[in-house]
């Protein structure tokens, strides 16, 4: 006997980011899930942020990590509050495990909230976290061929930064080729070259930033 | 290792399903796009070990990969489209419209006959 099911395999997770989504939504709080490889520069991305942005956004960010609480503290030391989730082996972070925090992260205070996902560049595209929009991290030191290795990743990007192009003269990296191959497979993706470490491009980030908040307050 | 996620995923609807029917799970067949593409290896592996030990146990898992489909914006082809070699067949141009990759769908169970 053969049943035919055709049930999305990851629904449960769907539930939940829709909930989240439900959440941002009520809260009006900008939903940002954020993706790279470890060591892309996801968590100085973010401080750099908080403190360049601390009179105009108010940000919150719900941390993932295999272990330790390292990230949430210097999301603190650059002056935001930060949620801890450990996802204790996982490679990704799982709409449900962003729901059982989302009362720890006072979203009514909060005008955008990240979520910095486990560094990883394959698993966590798979999960919906109920965000609004998706960043992905890529930074020179990994290579140009990142794009053209993991398309599923940047095909659901909706911003690349592209992180550390203050070491461009110093490691061979061919921009023009990251830039075509985002493009073959996402021609809709906003990338930004920056450097988290410099404030270098990170100007146009922030604009985007503001943008994207106005647009969920309208 | 999204697998791991996946099989827990599959193998909690087979086993509700396999209750609610009263029958002997012996196959599945999962579906799923070029995006969110599973490493067949690596997905079987995960299935094995989450079926361990429950009626699932000794299952196949049949992977289906589902092809993504691009329509040229120079010349309009529409054809499969390569991640490995993202350009067209007909013009070479880079530019694409793609149409909505294919989620990854638990398919079709199947059980041992006569014991329903």
């Amino acid at each position: 006997m053969k049943l035919s099911l055709n049930q999305k395999i990851l629904s449960r997770n769907e539930e939940y980011a829709q909930k989240n989504r439900a959440f941002f939504a009520k809260h009006k709080v900008l939903c940002l899930n954020v993706i790279s490889s470890p060591g892309a520069g996801k968590t100085t991305t973010l401080a750099r942020t908080i403190r360049d942005m601390k009179d105009t956004l108010t940000i919150g960010v719900i941390e993932g990590d295999i272990k330790t609480d390292t990230d949430a503290q210097k999301i603190r030391a650059a002056g935001a509050e930060a949620v801890q989730i450990e996802t204790k082996g996982a490679c990704h972070l799982s709409a449900e495990q962003v729901h059982g925090v989302l009362k720890s992260i006072h979203a009514d205070t909060k005008d955008v909230v990240f979520i910095e996902n486990v560094g990883n560049l394959v698993c966590p595209s798979a999960f919906d976290l109920g965000e609004h929009k998706r960043v992905v991290i890529l930074s020179i030191p990994e290579g140009d061929d990142k794009p053209v290795k993991y398309p599923g990743t940047f095909a659901g990007a909706d911003v690349v930064l592209v992180n550390k192009i203050d070491l461009s003269d110093y490691i061979e990296f061919n921009l023009q080729r990251v830039l075509a191959d985002i493009c073959a497979v996402n021609p809709d993706a906003q990338i930004y070259q920056v450097s988290a470490a410099t404030g270098e491009g990170m100007d146009a980030w922030y604009d985007w930033l503001c943008q994207q908040r106005q647009q969920i307050t309208e | 290792m999204h697998e791991t996620s996946v099989a827990e995923s599959i193998l909690s609807t087979i086993l509700e399903t396999a209750g609610r029917v009263n029958a002997q799970p012996v196959g599945a067949t999962i579906s799923c796009g070029q995006f969110n593409a599973l490493n067949d290896e690596v997905m079987n592996f995960a299935f094995e070990t989450a079926a361990a030990g429950t009626v699932c146990e000794g299952m196949t898992l049949t992977i289906r990969h589902v092809p993504l489909r691009a329509t040229c914006r120079q010349c309009g082809t529409t054809f499969e489209f390569d991640i490995y070699r993202p350009v067209c067949r007909q013009c070479s141009s880079a530019e694409f419209v793609f149409k909505p990759d294919a989620p990854l769908l638990l398919e079709t169970i199947e059980f041992k006959d006569g014991k329903e």
